[in-house]
């Protein structure tokens, strides 16, 4: 059973805000899925090579040439929050 | 003009007895219908429909109407993945695949109601709430690409695109009695698409038919510049024409008989085993062989599935962040607390839950344990199927243990609902193709709709990496012996 802490700490790696009611829930269905999981645990698999990309893909890079990207008040469009410069955000030293 | 499977239509257009103006609006108002909410009596399948009429289309595709999941980004359309967090977003592009497909004369009728971020296999993780299946109302449409499904199902949309990470496509294609086909990782681009897990996501057709699946196909595979992944496939994509299966040899897979004995919670209903192995039977008439193959990994494929897309999208949901795009939590004290908040009242339950799942399994101290782990096992099940494919042309399996079950059936416990993939995802973490084809109805006096006769049940078949084509033979001719009541849930 993955403990409360545990939770908190994962929690705060994914920037995931957790309500006191949903800790318990949260540390139970993790390790419940956890548990079932585990089972890979069993395997032997000292000399295999973990697969990275399934299909084999060769001359994945393009020419490095410079194009026109998403004009910027485009990209402005969808955001919550926007100045003239950027994107607005709350003051991190808050 | 509701008899008519997509590419029938197109027939049609071509020989000037139908035009795609009419066939658009014919559509158009059976998607507003019946593809709205559940209040207003519709199955919830459609989170928005085209207003007007669509530009006049001369490609190959000849303006037949189509629907695209929600995740799809689409320009000014709505694209929210099925997720609160991208509420009213409306992106600044088109996903490559629905652009090839608006190139080749394919009209945006409809985007559809998905599982959030596509994590689920029912499509009651929705910010939408649960599309229902339009054979029984009080059943599941399957997931994550339910509301695709449902949509073509019910008639509502001569065909749709869905994703496929683990048997999103498969899965819901099964329960809703239709045809969808995972092709080979890398066929399809994925840019535009609101990304899950990167290395497993594929988008793929659902379809009325065999010959619709492979003409969406056709007009979406090949290299894009915007997808490094994507891959140049090595061959067009032809019209299935199969009417015979000699000289295939079909393998059964001796580990994916029955999830239940080592796997607690599934087993294969038998009214599934009882459409399956009436498949077995009609493949051998058909002039196929069918013998037993291992995969002596799969029984463990589920789990490796289940850590590795759990991380990749505990990392690509990272920028679900409130600042660039979708809804943001207010009345902040700082960033970060905006941050955490933001992703806390954006997200729904099961996307908190393979975040929190992801994150762990990446931290450090547990890193090598599951996500290098399961690495490895999908190198195992990968060596399996390449093992197996020595032997025999293509696997088969039924697509579910399960035929569509009801609304809130397993939503209570997770691993319940996971299990829905246990036959799909090993070939989606081999990266190969495979596709469902409605093989007959569940007999089982408990799982009968509204419509009698029972409920869909799905054949898979998998072949080798690029085998679509032969896949989409073998599954055509089989589709025409099996003769599958196609229109029966139709609204």
């Amino acid at each position: 059973m993955i403990e409360r802490d545990e939770v908190l700490h994962v929690a705060r790696l994914a920037r995931l805000a957790l309500s006191d009611e949903e800790i318990e829930p949260m540390a139970r269905e993790l390790s419940a899925v956890l548990d079932h999981v585990a089972k890979i645990g069993e395997l032997s698999l000292d000399d295999v090579a973990p697969t990275l990309h399934v299909v084999e893909v060769t001359g994945a890079l393009r020419p490095d040439e410079p194009r026109p990207s998403l004009p910027r008040e485009v990209a402005f469009e969808q955001a919550p929050e926007v100045g003239d410069e950027g994107f607005l955000v709350p003051s991190p030293q808050a | 003009m509701l008899d008519l499977s997509a590419s029938a239509a197109i027939a049609e257009i071509e020989a000037g007895d139908l035009s795609a103006a009419e066939l658009f609006a014919f559509y158009r108002r059976r998607a507003a219908e019946h593809g709205g909410d559940v209040e207003g009596g519709g199955l919830n399948c459609l989170t928005w429909v085209a207003e007007g009429v669509a530009d006049a289309s001369d490609g190959p595709l000849a303006g037949v109407p189509l629907a695209v999941k929600d995740l799809f980004c689409t320009k000014g359309v709505p694209s929210q993945s099925g997720s609160h967090i991208l509420q009213g977003y409306r992106p600044p592009y088109t996903a490559t695949a629905v652009k090839r497909l608006e190139t080749a004369g394919a009209t945006l009728l409809a985007k559809a109601n998905q599982d959030e971020f596509a994590m689920g296999s029912s499509n009651e993780n929705s910010a939408f709430g649960p599309a229902l299946n339009p054979w029984d109302r009080g059943r599941v449409p399957g997931g994550s690409s339910g509301g695709s499904a449902a949509a073509v199902a019910a008639g509502l949309a001569p065909w749709a695109l869905g994703t496929d990470t683990g048997g999103s496509i498969r899965q819901p294609a099964a329960m809703c009695g239709i045809v969808g086909l995972k092709p080979t990782y890398g066929a399809i681009s994925r840019y535009g698409m609101i990304a899950f897990a990167s290395s497993l996501d594929q988008a793929g057709p659902l379809t009325r038919d065999v010959t619709d699946a492979a003409l969406l196909l056709k007009h979406m595979i090949g290299r894009d510049r915007c997808d490094a992944t994507s891959l140049q496939f090595p061959q067009e994509i032809e019209r299935p024409r199969a009417e015979r299966l000699d000289g295939v040899r079909l393998g059964v897979p001796a580990e994916l008989q029955n999830p239940g004995a080592d796997f607690a919670g599934a087993e294969v209903e038998p009214s599934v085993r009882a459409a399956f192995d009436r498949a077995l039977a009609l493949a051998q008439e058909l002039g196929a062989s069918v013998q037993e193959v291992h995969l002596p990994h799969a029984a463990h494929a589920l789990s490796a599935y289940y850590i590795l897309s759990s991380s990749e999208a505990s990392s690509n949901l990272a920028r679900f962040d409130g600042v660039r795009y979708g809804v943001r939590a207010t009345d902040s004290t700082g960033l970060l607390d905006m941050y955490t908040r933001t992703r806390h009242d954006g997200f729904g339950a099961e996307v908190k839950r393979r975040i929190m799942l992801g994150t762990y399994a990446l931290s450090s101290g547990y890193y090598d344990a599951y996500y290098g782990r399961a690495q490895r096992v999908r190198t195992k099940i990968a060596e399996d199927f390449r093992t197996a494919f020595a032997d025999v042309d293509l696997i088969v399996t039924p697509t579910s243990a399960n035929v569509a079950f009801a609304l809130g059936e397993k939503t209570a416990d997770p691993w319940s609902m996971y299990l829905s993939d246990f036959f799909t995802v090993p070939m989606s973490l081999a990266g190969i193709p495979a596709i469902s084809i409605p093989c007959g109805l569940s007999e089982s006096s408990d799982a009968v709709g509204p419509h009698g006769g029972g409920l869909p049940v799905g054949l898979q078949i998998a072949g080798p990496a690029f085998s679509e084509n032969r896949l989409l033979d073998a599954a055509h001719a089989l589709e025409q012996a099996i003769g599958f009541p196609e229109g029966r849930a139709r609204v």
